[in-house]
């Protein structure tokens, strides 16, 4: 069950990342994130069949998803089409592509094909003595994969470029003031933000064993609570906590809707209802952080002690 | 150093509502100059700057300036805001424009330090953190130790000597001032106008300054210009500015508008 909860958190903390960019570095509400997450998943089916070398499909994703959030970034900034808009026009776009990729297949199995994780898996077993099982194994191979993403992008953010891209989400006015095109830095932006979305996209479908040309529906609604929750456990103004606070806050998230799952019946809940979950996940949080809950409650508190309510 | 020449920029033309805001205005600004433009309400001073700056396109004529290689004036009409923001510094009324909130002090003199495309190195180290704690201990506003807190976290008047500082910082051929102390209480404007007139001895800046307050005109710099619907009006050089006071200034006005300057921004401010 955590092995399950640490797994999932990993892999859409990777969509997490890319949802933090755009929204809360980039100020750009970015809906391709639901074209290309499934993007990713079906880049990836296509290298698995056509034994591509995973490395390379890893990057083949990454790649694919880049060029997504390239065109979102053009059609914004050439034709002056609001980003929502620009984000929807290429999500919708996606599809088509998608099935494309998918060879006109709603679903790819990846059943017989030796996925990474099923070599992580044997590679743990074949130790032998149950010193690791095969799900402990997955859980390291993400861990170290979604760590090394993370170290990346935080010296990106590090880096003079990285900082000018930061300083565009909270004063655009200021880049133009000291010389730098504002178009370049965003395309940049939400280009890095959608290829983390497809790798990760890449990486659930090789952790589910299928692609899905519905897999993209609602991951921006999740990615965009997962970092609102993050933003709960930890504050600070340094890249460094900012990006652990997503992955942090992905894992919560992840382990959130595991319990529904596995306790919702108990209150006449469906798997179909995760959604609406998700969706009012968001709204509590967005209540919590615009009025300070723990303010409240002390206030009611001390109201009640004065026989005022 | 700048050279404006013909210039006319007409809003809405051809249309009922075409606003005529600059009237072939030609100006001259030569190196270490400190400009005071001073006008009323729609006199066509902020749309002069962002002609100037390039957010507009001048309707016709063409705005020169003195770039690289120095000593030859370069036709920058048509080139985009940001590369010629290259060479030109602008501090608006807001303090906000001028820094990034959500980014650090440090982070947002590492901005300034210089201009232009923005490379994959990590330039901020301790060698450069102790030249930014040297640099902003000129303001004199206690923010040395503050270099890793959000500029958000400052007050409105420090955020402005900020931008001016980082505005310095980045060595511009020529700084924009857009009322920048309106928006400050009386003591930190004091601050800011001090600091400015400060920079501009000790790097020997070309500044243009717009200022609603007659008196803060003709205090500071060596030059005033007058701007009236659209045009300039007077165009005050060092040598009479020295000697001149707001009753001149109005009877100026008075001759050739023929009417009385009734604005009491400008009177009382």
């Amino acid at each position: 069950m955590a092995e399950v909860i640490l797994i999932e958190g990993l892999i859409y903390g990777i969509t997490a990342l890319g949802v933090f960019i755009s929204f809360r570095i980039l100020d750009f509400p970015d809906l391709t994130v639901d074209g290309s997450f499934p993007l990713g998943a079906a880049i990836m089916a296509f290298c698995l069949l056509h034994g591509v070398n995973p490395a390379l499909s890893f990057f083949l994703s990454f790649l694919g998803g880049c060029g997504a959030g390239l065109v979102t970034a053009l059609i914004h900034s050439k034709l002056k089409v609001p980003s929502l808009l620009a984000g929807i026009l290429t999500m919708t776009m996606l599809y088509s592509v998608n099935l494309r990729i998918l060879e006109n297949k709603a679903n790819v199995s990846f059943l017989k094909i030796d996925t990474i994780f099923n070599q992580v898996r044997t590679f743990a077993e074949s130790l032998g003595g149950g010193f690791v099982s095969g799900d402990v194994a997955i859980v390291i191979f993400m861990l170290f994969f979604a760590f090394i993403l993370k170290i990346l992008l935080d010296l990106f953010f590090y880096t003079d470029y990285g900082i000018a891209m930061y300083a565009l989400g909270s004063n655009p006015q200021l880049i133009t003031s000291y010389g730098m095109n504002q178009e370049r830095i965003k395309g940049v932006g939400i280009a890095l933000s959608n290829g983390l979305v497809a790798l990760s996209g890449g990486l659930a479908s090789l952790y589910n064993g299928y692609s899905d040309i519905g897999y993209g529906t609602g991951i921006i609604v999740a990615g965009l609570a997962t970092v609102m929750l993050g933003e709960f456990l930890l504050r600070s103004n340094k890249i460094f906590w900012l990006t652990t606070r997503v992955l942090l806050g992905s894992i919560l998230y992840r382990g959130l809707m595991f319990l529904a799952r596995m306790y919702g019946y108990k209150i006449g809940m469906e798997p179909n209802d995760l959604k609406l979950m998700t969706g009012l996940l968001i709204i509590v949080c967005l209540f919590v952080s615009k009025n300070d809950i723990k303010h409240i409650v002390k206030k009611g508190l001390l109201n009640r002690k004065e026989g005022i309510t | 150093m700048l050279e404006l020449q013909n210039i006319n920029k007409i809003f809405g033309q051809f249309t009922p509502n075409e606003n005529h805001a600059l009237k072939n205005i030609n100006l001259k600004i030569n190196q270490g100059d400190f400009i005071t433009i001073i006008g009323s309400n729609g006199a066509g001073k902020s749309t002069l700057y962002n002609i100037i700056a390039g957010t507009y396109a001048p309707t016709n004529g063409e705005i020169f300036l003195l770039g690289d290689p120095p000593h030859a004036l370069r036709k920058i009409t048509k080139q985009p805001e940001y590369k010629r923001a290259k060479f030109i510094g602008r501090i608006f009324q807001n303090p906000l424009l001028g820094t990034a909130g959500k980014l650090s002090l440090e982070d947002n003199m590492l901005l300034a330090s210089y201009k232009g495309i923005r490379s994959l190195k990590i330039n901020l180290n301790d060698k450069k953190r102790e030249e930014f704690r040297e640099r902003i201990s000129v303001l004199g506003m206690n923010l040395e130790h503050r270099l890793k807190d959000n500029v958000e976290l400052f007050s409105g008047g420090q955020r402005q000597a900020l931008t001016l500082l980082m505005a310095v910082m980045s060595n511009p051929q020529i700084l924009l001032l857009d009322e920048h102390t309106a928006a400050l209480d009386p003591s930190n404007a004091a601050k800011v106008m001090e600091l400015t007139e400060k920079f501009a001895r000790e790097y020997n800046l070309t500044v243009l300054m717009i200022t609603h307050n007659i008196h803060q005109a003709i205090a500071s710099g060596n030059r005033l210009l007058m701007m009236d619907g659209g045009e300039i009006i007077i165009d005050i050089p060092k040598e009479k500015k020295e000697k001149l006071s707001v009753g001149d200034l109005l009877n100026w006005f008075k001759e050739i508008k023929h009417k009385d300057l009734d604005n009491d921004r400008i009177l009382l401010g």
